[in-house]
C-alpha cells in the first residue's frame, strides 16, 4: 500500500498555514537529506529543477521526526493551532 | 485577572491523570488539549500494563475502554530469507490477573476526559498552548492564542516533543540518538476472525514483538497488538540509526517489508487499513530525565521523559499515568501549605523516587546503552533461526550429526564482541 493512499485514511483538518518551515538557503547546501528518508508520511519532496526542499504540510502526522533528524537545523516545526491537523479516531 | 488553581497543559494520559487526582479538592482545574477532543493526536503501539499503577488510580480505570486483555506474549526473531523464530507464551496468571490490555488512544484518552470532566474538572480541547508565562523565576501561566491564562501551578504534560519544557530551558535538544519514531497501521478484522487467528477466547489478545530484520539490523523492532476488532502493527527504529542506515531505507518503506514478511502477512491478510499513525518515543531512559519542578510548575509523562525499553517490553503509558497522579498528590499539598515554589514542589521527584516510576527507570539505567548494539538487531535473531533451520532441514546429503551443527554454528559467538556483551548483562 502506498504512503499517499494510508494518509488519505486518516481525517486532517488543515491550517491555511503550514506549521513546518525550510530554510532552503541551508537545504540547497545539504547533502544528506535525512528528512527524505525519516518522514513517516513521506510529505518532503525535492523539487529537481529548483533544487529546493518542500513539505506536504497536509498530510503530517506530528511526529517531529523531521526536525529532530534535521541535523543542519533548517526546518522549523511547531504544532499545527488548536483544532487544525491530523484527528486520529484509534490512536 | 483571576487566577486559576492549576493549568495542566495537555489531556493526555499524564494530563488526564492529573486532573483526576485532583478532583474533589474543590480546587478550580483547567485541563487545556490543542486536539479536537483528548486522544485525537495521541498514538500508542500498544498496550498499558495495569500491575504497577494499581495502587495509585483508584477508580480512574474502572469502565475504560481496553481494547483485549494480554494472555498471549509473542516474540519473534527474523532471521535471512523470511527465516523466523517464535517464542508463544502464555499463563494462567496473564489470563486471571488484571496485567496488561491493548488500548487505542483516541477512545482511551476520551473516555478518560470525559471521566474527568464529569467530575467538575474542565477539560477544554482545541486549545493550543503557545507559550508558558512567567515573572521573576517562578511560572505564572501559560498563553492560548494571545490571552494570559494565570495559574498558581501549571503542570506540563505536553507529551514528547516538549516544546513548551524546552522553551522554559528544562530540557535539553531532542537528539536523534535519545528518540525512535515509530509508525503504525489499524487493520480492521472481525472479532472472531481475530480469536481464530490468534488461538485466542472473546476479548483475550495478544501482544507480539519482532527483533532481527525489520529494521534491516539496526536499532528498532516490529510489534502487533490486536485489539477488539483490529490490529495495531508497526515498526518502531531510533531516529539515529535510521539516519546512519546504508543503503538507505525509508520509515514507511520498513513498514510496509514487515508487513510483507511470511512471520506477518498471513495474520493481517484480509484486513482493511483505516488509519496510519506516526510519534516519537522516549529511548534515553533514566538519562533523558532532567529536573522537573520549579517555582509553580512540574513536568510530567513523555515530556519527562518517562518511558522504557527493556528490549522484551516496552513502557511508557504506566509511567505518565503514575506521575499525573504523583503530580497531583504533591499540587495538593502545596495547597494545603499554601506554598507553590519549588520547596513544595520538589516534593514531586521524592514521590516519583519513592514510586516504580524512577525505581524501575533506575534499576534499567544501562538498558538503553546495552541495547544499542546492532547485533541484538542483525547477528542475534538471524543466529537463533539459523540453527533451527539448520536442524529441522533434510537435504540429500546424509545428516550431520547434532553436536557437530551446534559447535559449528556456535563458534561465530567465541568472538570477544559476543563474550563482552554477555559480561555486560550482568549490568542490567
Amino acid at each position: 500500500m502506498k504512503t499517499e493512499e494510508k494518509l488519505a485514511k486518516n481525517i486532517i483538518k488543515n491550517d491555511k498555514v503550514s506549521h513546518i518551515t525550510i530554510n532552503n538557503t541551508i537545504c540547497k547546501t545539504c547533502k544528506m537529506r535525512f528528512c527524505l528518508n525519516v518522514c513517516p508520511g513521506n510529505l518532503y519532496k525535492l523539487i529537481e529543477e529548483t533544487n529546493e526542499m518542500t513539505v506536504e504540510y497536509a498530510g503530517c502526522l506530528e511526529c517531529g521526526t523531521c526536525m529532530i533528524a534535521c541535523v543542519r537545523g533548517a526546518i522549523s516545526w511547531g504544532y499545527p493551532g488548536g483544532e487544525f491537523g491530523v484527528q486520529y479516531r484509534f490512536g | 485577572m483571576e487566577k486559576l488553581d492549576v493549568i495542566i497543559v495537555g489531556g493526555g494520559l499524564a494530563g488526564l491523570s492529573c486532573a483526576y487526582g485532583l478532583k474533589n479538592e474543590g480546587l478550580n482545574v483547567l485541563v487545556l488539549e490543542r486536539g479536537e477532543f483528548p486522544g485525537s493526536k495521541n498514538m500508542t503501539g500498544g498496550r498499558l500494563y495495569l500491575k504497577p499503577i494499581k495502587p495509585l488510580i483508584g477508580d480512574m480505570l474502572e469502565g475504560a475502554p481496553f481494547e483485549r486483555k494480554v494472555v498471549r506474549e509473542r516474540w519473534s526473531f527474523l532471521g535471512k530469507d523470511n527465516e523466523s523464530l517464535t517464542l508463544d507464551f502464555i499463563s494462567k496468571k496473564l489470563k486471571e490477573e488484571e496485567h496488561s490490555y491493548t488500548v487505542l488512544r483516541a477512545k482511551f484518552d476520551k473516555y478518560l476526559s470525559e471521566k474527568v470532566s464529569n467530575s467538575g474538572i474542565f477539560v477544554i480541547p482545541k486549545y493550543r498552548v503557545d507559550g508558558i508565562l512567567k515573572d521573576n523565576g517562578r511560572v505564572e501561566g501559560v498563553y492560548v492564542g494571545g490571552e494570559r491564562l494565570y495559574a498558581r501551578v501549571v503542570v506540563i504534560a505536553e507529551g514528547v516533543l516538549s516544546q513548551l519544557t524546552r522553551k522554559l530551558g528544562m530540557k535539553k535538544e531532542l537528539s536523534a540518538d535519545s528518540y525512535a519514531v515509530g509508525v503504525k497501521e489499524i487493520i480492521e478484522l472481525p472479532e472472531h476472525r481475530i480469536n481464530e487467528r490468534f488461538n485466542v477466547g472473546s476479548g483475550e489478545g495478544v501482544a507480539h514483538l519482532f527483533v532481527g530484520d525489520v529494521t534491516g539490523g539496526v536499532f528498532g523492532g516490529g510489534f502487533l497488538y490486536t485489539n477488539k476488532e483490529s490490529i495495531s502493527i508497526g515498526v518502531v527504529v531510533k531516529i539515529s540509526s535510521l539516519m546512519d542506515m546504508y543503503p538507505s531505507m525509508k520509515i514507511y518503506e520498513l513498514l510496509e517489508r514487515f508487513k510483507d514478511k511470511d512471520e506477518v502477512k498471513n495474520l493481517i491478510a484480509g484486513g482493511n487499513t483505516v488509519e496510519y499513525s506516526a510519534h516519537i518515543i522516549p529511548e534515553s531512559g533514566l538519562k533523558g530525565v532532567e529536573k522537573l519542578y520549579g517555582n509553580g510548575f512540574l513536568i510530567t509523562g513523555d515530556a519527562a521523559g518517562f518511558a522504557l525499553n527493556m528490549g522484551i517490553t516496552v513502557r511508557g503509558m504506566d509511567f505518565a499515568i503514575a506521575s499525573g497522579f504523583l503530580a497531583a498528590d504533591t499540587i495538593k499539598e502545596a495547597f494545603r501549605r499554601g506554598d507553590f515554589s519549588e520547596r513544595v514542589l520538589s516534593g514531586y521527584m521524592e514521590r516519583l523516587s519513592g514510586s516504580f516510576v524512577l525505581k524501575d527507570l533506575k534499576s534499567f539505567e544501562e538498558m538503553p546503552s546495552f541495547l544499542d548494539n546492532k547485533d541484538f538487531f542483525g547477528f542475534y535473531p538471524s543466529k537463533m533461526t539459523e540453527i533451527f533451520g539448520r536442524l529441522v532441514y533434510f537435504g540429500e546429503e546424509p545428516k550431520e550429526r547434532i553436536w557437530k551443527t551446534l559447535k559449528d554454528w556456535g563458534k561465530d559467538f567465541l568472538r570477544l564482541r559476543n563474550i563482552k556483551t554477555l559480561l555486560r548483562v550482568r549490568k542490567i
